[in-house]
Formats: C-alpha cells, sequence, structure tokens
C-alpha cells in the first residue's frame, strides 16, 4: 500500500505524443524514448516490449506486488531486479527484459504463483483468457516441483448478489480492492490475514454492493472473481464479439458485446479514453440479461374483442396508421396524436420517428422525456461541456440527481477529478447525494426554490436562501468564479418541476458566461433522440420550429403548424383534462385539440412517469394506444396495438451521449421472431399512411441527418468510421472535437484482464453505393467543413432542393430562452414538500426483466429530517402517515440529517412500504406538498 | 581481557528495582543531557552524534547523524521511534523499554531537537505489555516534569511524543511497514525507491525512523561528548552495544559490551557473560547477529564483535541477537524452526515471500520428518534463489523488503554447513537426533 499523495500518475494517461520533458534510455540495447515520470512497464510495451504482468493496471495506481514485471535497471550500484510498474524511466538508464536473470525471476514469480493456485482450469470461467495461465504458457514451467497439499479455502462463496470468489484462485495482485477503493471509492473488499494465507474478502455481513462491482471481475487476472450472469455460460473462445455503446443510461461507455448462439453472453467495459476508462456500472454491465428474456415480444399483436391477438406487420400497421388518422381526424388536427418515449431508440430510429410524426402526421406532441427531464430548449441551446472538460475544470457545480445513481460512470470520472484531481465541487441539492462527501460545498435547497439559491451565487448582494449556510454559499460564490466552471444539470427531483431548474439554471447561466454545461439526462439515448427532434417545438439538429420551418418544410414536405405538448400535458389531455389546473396560465393545449391516440415508444409511464393517477387517466381516456415494445410491461394491458421492436445488441446505429457525443452501436444478435428495428417500423408506417419517408437502411437514415440536421453537420459515416473516432465523435463537429479520440496503440481491453480478446470488432453501417466515396478525406477535411459553420459547401442528395436550401440552414438552439415557469404558492405551514429522487435499480424494464438485478431493487423508506420526525413524536424506523389531497400512504420514516427542515425524500420507482411516489406525486403541480401524520 | 572496562552507557541504571522511575532517573543525571543539548545549537548536537559514529542499532547499522542530515527539507517531518522488536532471539529493546524508559524518552527527545521535528511517534511492539504502560506512565511524568510538551524545560523548542502499540505482525519492525501500520493501514511494507522514509515517510512527509537502543544512547553521549563515545570499540563501531545472548549458554541474556574489543568466544564463554555451553558441549555453529543472519561456525568464534568484521566474515551483528547451537542441535530442524517464522510472519503483500516462505517450510519439515527426497537440496536452494538472486551476502532481492531474502539465509548456512546432516534425513527416513 504505498502513499497517494507522493505516487507519480499511471503511465497510461500519459500521452505519447508529448515531446517536452522526454528522456531516452536503453531498452534491451535500443533506444527508446519516453516522457519523463512514464513508469518502465507502460514505455517498453509502446515501444513493442511487453513486459508481463499481474497487479499493474493502466488505470490504477502502480503497487508493484505480483513482482511479474521484474526487469533489471541499471542504477549506482549496478544493475538490479527492479518492478517495472513501479520505476520510472530515467535518462540514460538501462533496462534489461530478456536476460538470464529476468527470465529466472519472472519464471520464479510464476512458479511461485502456480504452486497453490488450484489449475481447476477446465471448470474455471477465465480458463482460455487467462492471464496466468497464458503467461504460464509463454513464460512458466511445464511440470510442478510442488508436491505438498495446496492452501483450501471453501469455494466459491458469494460476496455480492452478482459476485463470487474463489479464494483459492486468487493471487492476491490487489486489482481488485484497489479498484474498490480508489476508484470506486467504497473499500468494501480488503486483504484478510497474511503470508500464504492473505485472502480477499468482504467484511462480515456486509456485501460487496457497490454498484461497480463488475469491474472487478473484469479486471481480475485469474478466475477468483467471477460474475453470476456469465458463470458456467460459455467459453471465451466460442464468443463473438462487437465493439459497441452502452445506452442504459446516457453516459454512453463504450463496451465489447460478447455473444454466443444469439444470445450475450457478457459486456466489458472498454477503455474509451473521454468516457469510460474501462468501467461499467453493474447495471450497465448486467442489463443484458433483458435482451435475451425469454419473455420477448416476437410479433405484432393488435387488440380483437379484447384480447390482444398475433396478425402480421402489414394488418398491425394498417390497424396504427387507421387508428392515428381517425384520432386526428376526432380533434380536427395532428395534435390528436401524442407520441411519447423514444429515448431507447438509436439516433437513426429517434429520426425516423421524428420526420414520420412531425413530416408525415404532422403532430408536434412528441416528447422523449417522461416528465423526469428538463426543458429540451434550455439543455439544447446550453453550451456543452465533454466529461473531460468537467473532470479537468477547476469547478464544477452540480444541480442534479445523484450522479452516482442515475449516471454512475459520470460518477467514478468526477470523483477522481476530485480526489485524484485538482476539481472543486459544488453540489446544489434538496438532499445529500454520494457525490456529497466529496464536495467542497454542498448546499441545500426547498424543493421549487433552486433559482432562489442559484441567484445567491450569482449575485453577491442577493440574500442567502434560509436552508444555506452563508460561509457555505461564500464558498461556492469563490469557487463559481473560478476560469473554469461546468455545470451539470439535471433533475434533482421528480417531485419538482423541471421548468423550476431550468430557471435555476439559466440563472447561472447568465451569471457565469464562461461556463459549459453538461446535461444529466439519465435515459439511453435522450440526448440522442432530443437531437433528433423528439420534443415539442424541436426538429433534428437542435433546431426550433420556428427557424427550422422553412429548411425542413424543404426536406420533408411539411412540418408542425405550432407547437405541441410535452408528455405531461399529453397525457394530461388524453385523461381529458381541459387544462387550467395548477399556476400554469398557458397551457400549451389551449386550442383544445384533445389528444385522442398515443404512440408510445420504449417506455412504461405507468411505472416510469412521476405520476401514476395522471398515466391512468390518459390510457383510460384515449381512444387508441400503440406501444412499440420489446418486452410485455403493464402498458400491454392498455394498447390496442403491440409493436415487437429490436433491442439494444440487435440494431446497428448510433447513439448520442450527455456530451453529444455520437458513437457506433455494435449490433450482435438477430432480433428474435419478427421484431423490427425501431426505423423500420416508423418507415412502413409512413407507408401505410400513404407517403413515403424514402429511408431504405440504416445508412441512409445517417446520410440524411447529417445531411439535414445542422448540428450533425459533417460528421459523415466515414468520420464515424475513422479508426481514431472509435470512442465517438462530439456534435457539433470541431476540430478540437477529434482530439478526444481513442491514443493509436492504446488497448480499449485491459490487454491481460483480456489477453485472447484485445482486437475489437467494428462494424459500420454498410457502405452505400454512390455516396461511400464523397468523404474519404477523413477528419480534418470534414472539420474544416465544420468550422465554416453552415455556410459550408456540404452535398446535397435526395429530398433537398440544392444549394439555396443549404444555405439556409437553420441555426442551431442558442439560450438562454423565455421558459415557462410556474409559482410556487405554499399551501400552509403544516405541508412538508416532497424529494422524490431516482435509484440505479428501481423497476424500470432494464432491471426488472433481469432476474439478478431485480433483487437489488431496494424498498425504500421516508427519509424526514430528525427534528420534524421529532415534532411528530415518530422515532427513526417508525410508521407515518402521508396524505395528499387525493390519497394517504403508510411509509416507514427514518431520520435524514441532510435534509432541510419541511423537507422529506423518497425515491422513485421502487418499492416503499406502501404504493409508490408516483401515487403521491401531482404532475400539474410546481413542487408536490404533503402532509405528515402519526398513523 | 574478555570484557572490557568500558562504561554501562545504556544499561547503567537498570540495576535499581526502580529504575523506571522519574525520581530515580533525576537521582542519576536523567534529563541533564537533554538540558545540555537544549543549550547547544541543533547543528551542534547533530555534529557531536556523527562524531560519536553511533550506528544504528536497530539491524541495518546506518550512522545515525548521516540518517538525520538525509532529512528532506519540509515544513512538516517526523521522528518515529521503532521498537517493534519482534524477532526470535531478539529481546534487547524489551529491557531498555521496560527499565529505562525516561533514558529512551531523553534520547527521543534529543533526537528530535537535533532534527527540529515537533511530532514523535514512539511505536512498540503491542506484546510489550509491561514496556507500553511503563514507557506511557514516564512519557506523562516528563510531560509534568516539563521535559517534553511546550516549551520544554523553557528552551522555546516544543514536542509531542505519543506512544502507539503494535497490533502483533513481525514485518511492522520494517520501517515502512510500521507507518503504514502507523497510519492506520495494514503493515505492507513500502517500495524503496522512491519511499525512503527521510524523502516520503509517515503521511508523504519526511521521517527520521531509529531504534530504541540507537536513542537510548543519545543523552550519554550529549553529556559526554561525541569523543568519549568514539573512544570506545574500534573503526567504525564505536561505542557500546547490547548483545542478547540466547541459546545453548549458560547465561542467556542481555549484555552490555564494547565493541571490536569484545570476541563472540568472550560472549559465549566469559564467565561475567555467557558462561559456556551447558553439560560440557561443544559448539557446533552460532548465529550473529539475529535469525535473518548467515550462521558462524566454530572457526568464526575469535571474530571481534564489529559491524564491519562480521560483514567481511559473510554475515552481520544485525540487532544484535546471537543465538548459540552445540553439538547435539539438529541443523534441518533448527533452520526448519526459523523458516517457519518467517513462513508465517510473511505479509503476503508479495508474491516470492508470500508462496516462497511457506514453500520452504513445507519442504523443510518434510526433510526434518522423513519425507525428503534427494533433490530436495537442490530444490531448496533453487527457491531461496528465486526469492533472493545469486544467493550472494549481503542478499539481492526480488521482494519489496528483506523480509525475502531473509529466508533464505538459514537455509542456506545450514545446507552449506551441514550437508550431510541434510543427507541423512533424506536417506535414513528421519532426524537423527530424534
Amino acid at each position: 500500500m504505498v502513499d497517494r499523495a507522493t505516487t507519480t500518475e499511471p503511465a497510461h494517461t500519459v500521452p505519447p505524443d508529448v515531446a517536452e520533458g522526454q528522456v531516452t534510455f536503453t531498452l534491451d540495447g535500443r533506444q527508446v524514448t519516453a516522457r519523463k515520470g512514464e513508469m518502465l512497464i507502460a514505455a517498453a510495451e509502446r515501444a513493442g516490449t511487453f513486459i508481463p504482468r499481474f497487479c499493474y493496471h493502466p488505470r490504477m495506481k502502480s503497487v508493484g506486488v505480483c513482482r511479474m514485471c521484474l526487469v533489471e535497471v541499471s542504477g549506482p550500484r549496478g544493475a538490479s531486479l527492479q518492478p517495472s510498474c513501479f520505476v520510472e524511466v530515467a535518462e540514460g538508464s538501462e533496462v534489461t527484459t530478456d536476460s538470464d536473470k529476468v527470465k529466472k525471476a519472472q519464471d520464479g514469480v510464476l512458479e511461485f504463483l502456480l504452486i497453490n493456485h488450484p489449475l481447476d482450469c477446465p471448470v474455471c470461467d477465465k480458463g482460455g483468457e487467462c492471464p496466468l495461465q497464458d503467461q504460464t504458457l509463454a513464460h512458466g514451467p511445464g511440470e510442478t516441483r510442488f508436491v505438498e497439499e495446496k492452501r483450501h479455502f471453501e469455494k466459491p462463496i458469494p460476496i455480492s448478489e452478482l459476485v463470487l470468489l474463489d479464494r483459492e484462485r486468487c493471487i492476491q495482485c490487489s486489482r481488485c480492492t484497489r479498484f474498490a477503493a480508489e476508484v470506486a471509492g467504497e473499500a468494501q473488499i480488503d486483504f484478510i490475514g497474511r503470508a500464504d494465507q492473505l485472502e480477499i474478502n468482504i467484511f462480515p455481513g456486509l456485501p460487496f454492493s457497490s454498484y461497480f462491482s463488475g469491474n472487478t471481475v473484469q479486471i481480475c487476472p485469474v478466475g477468483a472473481l467471477t460474475a453470476v450472469p456469465y458463470r458456467f455460460s460459455a467459453r471465451p473462445w466460442d464468443l463473438d464479439q462487437v465493439e459497441s455503446t452502452c445506452t442504459t443510461c446516457s453516459v454512453g461507455c463504450r463496451v465489447a458485446v460478447q455473444s454466443s448462439s444469439n444470445r450475450v453472453t457478457r459486456l466489458l467495459g472498454i477503455d474509451a479514453d473521454p468516457v469510460n476508462h474501462g468501467w461499467l456500472c453493474d447495471k450497465g454491465r448486467f442489463a443484458f440479461e433483458s435482451v435475451n428474456s425469454e419473455d420477448r415480444l416476437t410479433e405484432p399483436m393488435v387488440r380483437k374483442a379484447g384480447r390482444l391477438v398475433t396478425v402480421s406487420w402489414h394488418e398491425a400497421l394498417d390497424v396504427v396508421a387507421d387508428g392515428l388518422r381517425a384520432a386526428t381526424k376526432k380533434s380536427g388536427g395532428p395534435g390528436g396524436v401524442g407520441v411519447i418515449g423514444g429515448a431507447r431508440l438509436t439516433n437513426e430510429g429517434a429520426y425516423t420517428w421524428a420526420k414520420l410524426a412531425k413530416g408525415i402526421l404532422g403532430t408536434d406532441s412528441v416528447d422523449a422525456q417522461l416528465g423526469d427531464g428538463l426543458p429540451a430548449e434550455v439543455v439544447l441551446g446550453l453550451p456543452r461541456a465533454t466529461i473531460d472538460e468537467a473532470v479537468g475544470a477547476d469547478t464544477v457545480i452540480v444541480l442534479s440527481g445523484d450522479i452516482r445513481e442515475e449516471l454512475p460512470v459520470l460518477f467514478l470520472r468526477l470523483r477522481s477529478g476530485i480526489v485524484d484531481g485538482d476539481l472543486s465541487l459544488v453540489e446544489l441539492s434538496p438532499q445529500a447525494t454520494a457525490l456529497t462527501p466529496h464536495a467542497a460545498v454542498s448546499l441545500r435547497y426547498l424543493p421549487g426554490a433552486a433559482t432562489e439559491l442559484a441567484k445567491a451565487i450569482a449575485d453577491h448582494g442577493a440574500p442567502a436562501p434560509a436552508t444555506a449556510d452563508p460561509t457555505d454559499l461564500a464558498e461556492a460564490r469563490r469557487l463559481a468564479g473560478a476560469d473554469k466552471v461546468v455545470i451539470v444539470v439535471g433533475r434533482p427531483s421528480l417531485a419538482e418541476d423541471g421548468a423550476l431548474v431550468a430557471e435555476a439554471v439559466q440563472v447561472l447561466a447568465r451569471a457565469l458566461p464562461k461556463a459549459t454545461f453538461l446535461p444529466a439526462l439519465r435515459r439511453g439515448n435522450v440526448m440522442g433522440a432530443l437531437d433528433m427532434g423528439l420534443s415539442p417545438g424541436l426538429l433534428p439538429g437542435r433546431v426550433g420550429l420556428e427557424p427550422g420551418r422553412q429548411w425542413f418544410t424543404q426536406a420533408w414536405g411539411k412540418v408542425p403548424d405550432e407547437r405541441g405538448l410535452g408528455t405531461t400535458e399529453i397525457l394530461e389531455s388524453a385523461g381529458g383534462s381541459t387544462g387550467g389546473e395548477g399556476a400554469r396560465t398557458d397551457k400549451p393545449h389551449r386550442n383544445g385539440a384533445r389528444v385522442r391516440a398515443l404512440v408510445i415508444l420504449g417506455a412504461d409511464p405507468l411505472t416510469d412517469f412521476p405520476d401514476a393517477g395522471m398515466v391512468r387517466r390518459a390510457l383510460a381516456g384515449a381512444d387508441f394506444v400503440v406501444s412499440v415494445a420489446s418486452l410485455p410491461g403493464p402498458l400491454s394491458a392498455h394498447a390496442d396495438v403491440v409493436l415487437p421492436v429490436a433491442e439494444a445488441h440487435e440494431r446497428p446505429g448510433t447513439t448520442t451521449n450527455i456530451e453529444g457525443r455520437i458513437s457506433r452501436l455494435g449490433q450482435k444478435l438477430v432480433q428474435p421472431g419478427q421484431s423490427w428495428p425501431d426505423w423500420m417500423i416508423a418507415a412502413e408506417l409512413a407507408v401505410h399512411l400513404g407517403a413515403d419517408l424514402h429511408l431504405d437502411s440504416v445508412a441512409e437514415v445517417w446520410d440524411e441527418i447529417e445531411r439535414l440536421a445542422p448540428a450533425y453537420r459533417g460528421i459523415t459515416r466515414s468520420v464515424l468510421d475513422t479508426p481514431g473516432a472509435t470512442d465517438g465523435v462530439v456534435a457539433p463537429l470541431t476540430v478540437t472535437a477529434v482530439a478526444f479520440s481513442r491514443r493509436p496503440g492504446s488497448a480499449p481491453l485491459d490487454p491481460i484482464a483480456f489477453p485472447g480478446v484485445e482486437s475489437v470488432e467494428q462494424q459500420g453501417a454498410p457502405p452505400r453505393a454512390g455516396l461511400a466515396g464523397a468523404r474519404t478525406a477523413g477528419i480534418a477535411a470534414n472539420a474544416a467543413n465544420a468550422a465554416n459553420g453552415s455556410k459550408g459547401a456540404p452535398e446535397v442528395g435526395a429530398g433537398t432542393s440544392g444549394d439555396a436550401a443549404v444555405t439556409n440552414q437553420p441555426p442551431q438552439l442558442a439560450g438562454p430562452f423565455e421558459i415557462t415557469v410556474p409559482r410556487v404558492v405554499p399551501t400552509d405551514s403544516y405541508s412538508v414538500r416532497l424529494v422524490a429522487s431516482r435509484r440505479l435499480y428501481d423497476r424500470g424494464a432494464a432491471v426488472d426483466a433481469v432476474p439478478v438485478l431485480a433483487g437489488l431493487i431496494p424498498d425504500s423508506p421516508l427519509r424526514v429530517n430528525p427534528h420534524d420526525l421529532d415534532d411528530l413524536g415518530i422515532g427513526t424506523g417508525g410508521n407515518v402517515k402521508v396524505r395528499t389531497a387525493t390519497t394517504s400512504l403508510v411509509l416507514v420514516a427514518v431520520a435524514d440529517p441532510s435534509l432541510p427542515r419541511k423537507v422529506v425524500a423518497t425515491d422513485f420507482n421502487v418499492p416503499l412500504a406502501e404504493g409508490t411516489v408516483a401515487d403521491l406525486i401531482d404532475a400539474t403541480a410546481p413542487v408536490t406538498e404533503l402532509r405528515l401524520e402519526t398513523p | 581481557m574478555p570484557v572490557t572496562g568500558a562504561p554501562k552507557i545504556i544499561t547503567g541504571r537498570i540495576g535499581h528495582a526502580d529504575s523506571h522511575t522519574l525520581e530515580r532517573y533525576l537521582a542519576t543525571g536523567g534529563y541533564d543531557g537533554l538540558r545540555k543539548a537544549l543549550a547547544m545549537t541543533p547543528e551542534a548536537v547533530v555534529h557531536e552524534i556523527d562524531t560519536a559514529s553511533l550506528l544504528g542499532r536497530g539491524g541495518a547499522g546506518f550512522p545515525a547523524g548521516r540518517k538525520w542530515a538525509m532529512l528532506r527539507q519540509s515544513p512538516v517531518t517526523y521522528l518515529v521511534v521503532n521498537g517493534d522488536e519482534s524477532e526470535p532471539a531478539t529481546f534487547k529493546d524489551h529491557l531498555l523499554v521496560e527499565r529505562d524508559p525516561h533514558q529512551l524518552i531523553e534520547g527521543v527527545l534529543i533526537a528530535a531537537y537535533a532534527t527540529q521535528v515537533s511530532q514523535v511517534f514512539i511505536y512498540l511492539r503491542g506484546e510489550f505489555a509491561l514496556g507500553l504502560e511503563r514507557v506511557q506512565a514516564a512519557l506523562n511524568d516528563a510531560y509534568s516534569h516539563g521535559a517534553v510538551g511546550n516549551d520544554i524545560f523553557g528552551s522555546g523548542f516544543s514536542v509531542d511524543v505519543v506512544v502507539h502499540p503494535g497490533a502483533g505482525a513481525y514485518i511492522c519492525g520494517e520501517e515502512t511497514a510500521l507507518l503504514e501500520s502507523l497510519e492506520g493501514k495494514r503493515g505492507f511494507p513500502r517500495i524503496k525507491p522512491p519511499f525512503f522514509p527521510a524523502a516520503i515517510g509517515l503521511y508523504g512527509e519526511p521521517t527520521v525512523v531509529n531504534n530504541v537502543e540507537t536513542m537510548s544512547n543519545l543523552p550519554w553521549i550529549v553529556l559526554n561528548g561525541g569523543s568519549a563515545f568514539a573512544a570506545l570499540g574500534e573503526g567504525r563501531s564505536t561505542g557500546t552495544r547490547l548483545f542478547a545472548l540466547a541459546g545453548h549458554v549458560n547465561r542467556p541474556g542481555v549484555f552490555e559490551i564494547e565493541m571490536v574489543k569484545t570476541t563472540f568466544r568472550d560472549l559465549i564463554h566469559a564467565p561475567v557473560l555467557g558462561g559456556g555451553i551447558p553439560h560440557g558441549r561443544e559448539l557446533k555453529a552460532f548465529i550473529p547477529g539475529g535469525v535473518s543472519a548467515p550462521w558462524f561456525g566454530p572457526d568464526e568464534i575469535d571474530l571481534p564483535l564489529g559491524q564491519d568484521e562480521v560483514a567481511d566474515a559473510g554475515s552481520m551483528l544485525g540487532s544484535g541477537s546471537v543465538v548459540v547451537m552445540d553439538d547435539h542441535t539438529c541443523a534441518v530442524r533448527a533452520s526448519w524452526r526459523i523458516t517457519k517464522f518467517f513462513a508465517r510472519e510473511s505479509c503476503g503483500q508479495c508474491t516470492p515471500c508470500r508462496e516462497g516462505s511457506g514453500w520452504l517450510e513445507k519442504i523443510m519439515e518434510r526433510i526434518e520428518t522423513g519425507n525428503g527426497r534427494e533433490d530436495d537440496l537442490d530444490l531448496l536452494l533453487d527457491v531461496c534463489d528465486n526469492i533472493a538472486p545469486g544467493l550472494t551476502w549481503p542478499p539481492q532481492q526480488t521482494t519489496i523488503c528483506v523480509l525475502g531474502p531473509s529466508i533464505p539465509s538459514s537455509i542456506g548456512s545450514a545446507i552449506q554447513m551441514f550437508r550431510d546432516e541434510f543427507l541423512v534425513h533424506i536417506k535414513e527416513g528421519g532426524c537423527p537426533y530424534g
């Protein structure tokens, strides 16, 4: 265990192309150049000499414990054996990696590692991709000289619901314990005992409950740590793999998707330097089991005589077309159709549905967010930051939900910036989060009062809110004045109108004009869906409806006449509400065009929308409900048509993460039965509506996006397929954006954890005749085009009317915007305000359909300020009655001193002692207020 | 002359039953050295220690004055006293800790003043129950006396001292493992370079780590002058040293002896020292400096007790522990016993020591219990070679710390000196000594 403050940074993080501070040393007689401070093992690897190793990991601090990487290094007292992972290159030093002495030492270490190793390779998951096995074949002895009895432990023992530990196989390299302590910040596993009884284990009675536990399985160099879902499911040599992007949340971690017999067997994190550094959260890693589910929908179904019956696609799409036409007619306009969802789609799927909804049906009541996001114009109009820019900033201001629960790997990156770097974090939140212990300042605000706090930070003369400590506020003001400030914006609570948060965000944006923003909207491809126009008032490419009207009318033939509804208003309208409730004065459905038909794209508002009552009323009130889904959820019972859709890993295309980074999705599986990819459903539905989207392949869709969507201009398929762009390309394209590409020579997968699977296939869309060769000049040329802005000279294909249209390309959104913000009027002085936060494991389909994850969904209590609990005379753990105007629930109360007085908190879409929080939230109210009573 | 007329520098007080009390200490010149040091400049104190040529008494024998001079400049520095004496047959610090705790504290304060350190930690072996009690009591008395704390003896110099008990791991006597343990972590040694305590020590700050006996010498040196200390002994080995004599002698115990002027023969046989080998038996072998050291045989008995003299002969004076084995001793069993100790006490952090120590112990057990094989000697030496390449002295190492290369010492010595005895074990299927 070395002292963190004094170790040098891992070699991997040293760019090899930095000329300053280079040193030259002799490696096996050759002159090799490396950067000063670089570790020998990394410098040698880049120079083509792979030094065997076990404990070294390029993303963690070296410890030099396995001793496998011993090499001879010259020193003042002659050459001596030194661990090359722990020795910095020194000018003029002589390093020998191939002498008899080195070989004997390395062979000796390998023999030592093997004497107590069970050699149960035939029944070990790691067999075939095991560094111990491989390096034994390369360097080790052919026969054992150890005739004694080996060390024995009970095997395997579960250390969590997801991870099993076989201590007999462990080689004590400490990769797992270092990951848990250094990277995740949760030292839940550690060494116990000493000498050859040294073992890894959990603390008694405390499971390895980290959200990041699966990473230890991935980096374990032997089969000591195995994942419950993968155990005995495949042999590595039988696995096929493709590089892709995880779409479980919107961080966009790069992954290798591995499959066998058309089933996903495993996801591995790929070391994408700008994004995930090889790490994944357990939800992202294991959620693939929902794709393999036996319950997958495989055939279109239509409700006949009250029952869903299997029909052909032709018949199903005819029914859908008729239903949508009828709804439009009955409502007297295209506003009769509302489209909800879309964050689960690829960019291509989202674009095709946007084109269908807005260009063919003509409805603007389309929303990929489920009442849990922020106003799309505000988010898309903010100057965007990358994750690297946030991690490398002076100050990050977080106004969002708990990042570890919502965007887990972003939490790892931000935490690393704080712990390993010089980042200061200012947190604005109604309750404590996993980032709170790392925050320089964590300021509380009363739900509904984020703007008051933002103003207090922005304006030094503004009064301090009662919830914020004045000293902390002064420190927050100081930190907000730093040179490089990145603001992370999301939804701190689902029981608080997103417009209230957006208002606070705009206050900060105006006060800190140099600051850039990282959206913390959590749904898989929500950023891509918004970019593709799946939001009211938007058109593809981060363009507003009015500014883009001419451009897209020319391209599509038509766009909606007026701004439509968001999900909350769509549901409200479908439920028959006439509006006018609550504090809002300009309900968008003011013209009275009631939503009659709902098209729900891969979402389940019954469990995943903050106000359960509103959804039930909407489904009951709608004439016609179409569910485009991969699994039968509660929604199927309400659907008139169910269309089976391809899932992640079954469809090629692209996705866009919170940074606006566009990356390739790999297709590894054939979708089950007759399910189709989203884009194809929209394209065929258009035909059944008597139109033609002119989109016949994923590649064509992308080409049209690149041509028409201003923010995506210049990001052609050839740009995405450039080798340096494997980790994605940030939109809009700038010259600097491509500088964040994967470095040549860096391995996407840690080569010793997965020695057999170093190279990962990159699966681009198939080339299309006539266009494939059109832009082969590479990134630089395209970047130059993009730098010219909308006045560049992109080529024009079918569907546009010539150069004149190109020069009229609409401007991208740029805020701040005037948004309608509801006024918060406290009910009375007895009421408390509710905070409803997200948990990583909830009853969403990505978890609920995955057996190993479903067991991790927590039961949440109601968290109450201890003084408020005292006033009620209820002890922590006692029952409390929670009452709204329409309902009441009896919940378990626990004291939470992080909450301001008169604020209570619980979690969304997880079981409570009774009901769920969606029973309590009124989506039409700016904040949800409750009364607490003794039951 | 078997025993010189050198003064008792650090054991002069222990004949008194109340040697550990402040009263006895003050009555016998206690804290006069500290008062004298405080009247000097820190540089002058360091100069006295340099003049004395005080070699560290913990095992490595590095000159204390030079160690202090290597301390990296920093606003925060620490002094840590290593009192984790835990090696078999080494028990000299034990005596000093229990019988003269004030002398240790005074030495510590002088060292702190000389190095201008304001925070000292005394890390004592956890099993020193009485020693911990007495050092803590003495420290409390010293605080009351004004010798420790703020503005000690009105000198303007302030220093705090904390006593910290170890938790029962031999490895924590290794200075960097000790620092880890002191920081509240597992006692895993750090890798040198770069973690030399003088540069990157406790909590990452420059740290002097000195042994209990080394510290205990300081009051006398300051009072009597470095030259007086240097006048004792010979060459680099100056002053007196404590030797913990164990094994087959009539009078095992701790003896303070002038360095170089006395030989191992004197130590073992002089009536006032070891008093000879019991039952009229002959000397078979002896370990000159703790169980990490290579063994000597009867031929080396006339070597003087000097650091360089013993090193030149291929072993080390180490921790000052001398273990005598008579001719009824089974070399295999003795070596196995030592190997067993290291196999239990390896911290397990790095591979060669964690796995190699246990393997060697198992092979030694096999040979001693009659299950040896002919190629076991080659195997033993090759496994040793994989821990300490070349089996040279001083050893090279594939391990992080020197616990690893300590293991082959006894095995290598036993095989080299008593190869036939190993072969008898193997051929006859058991131990000839019964």
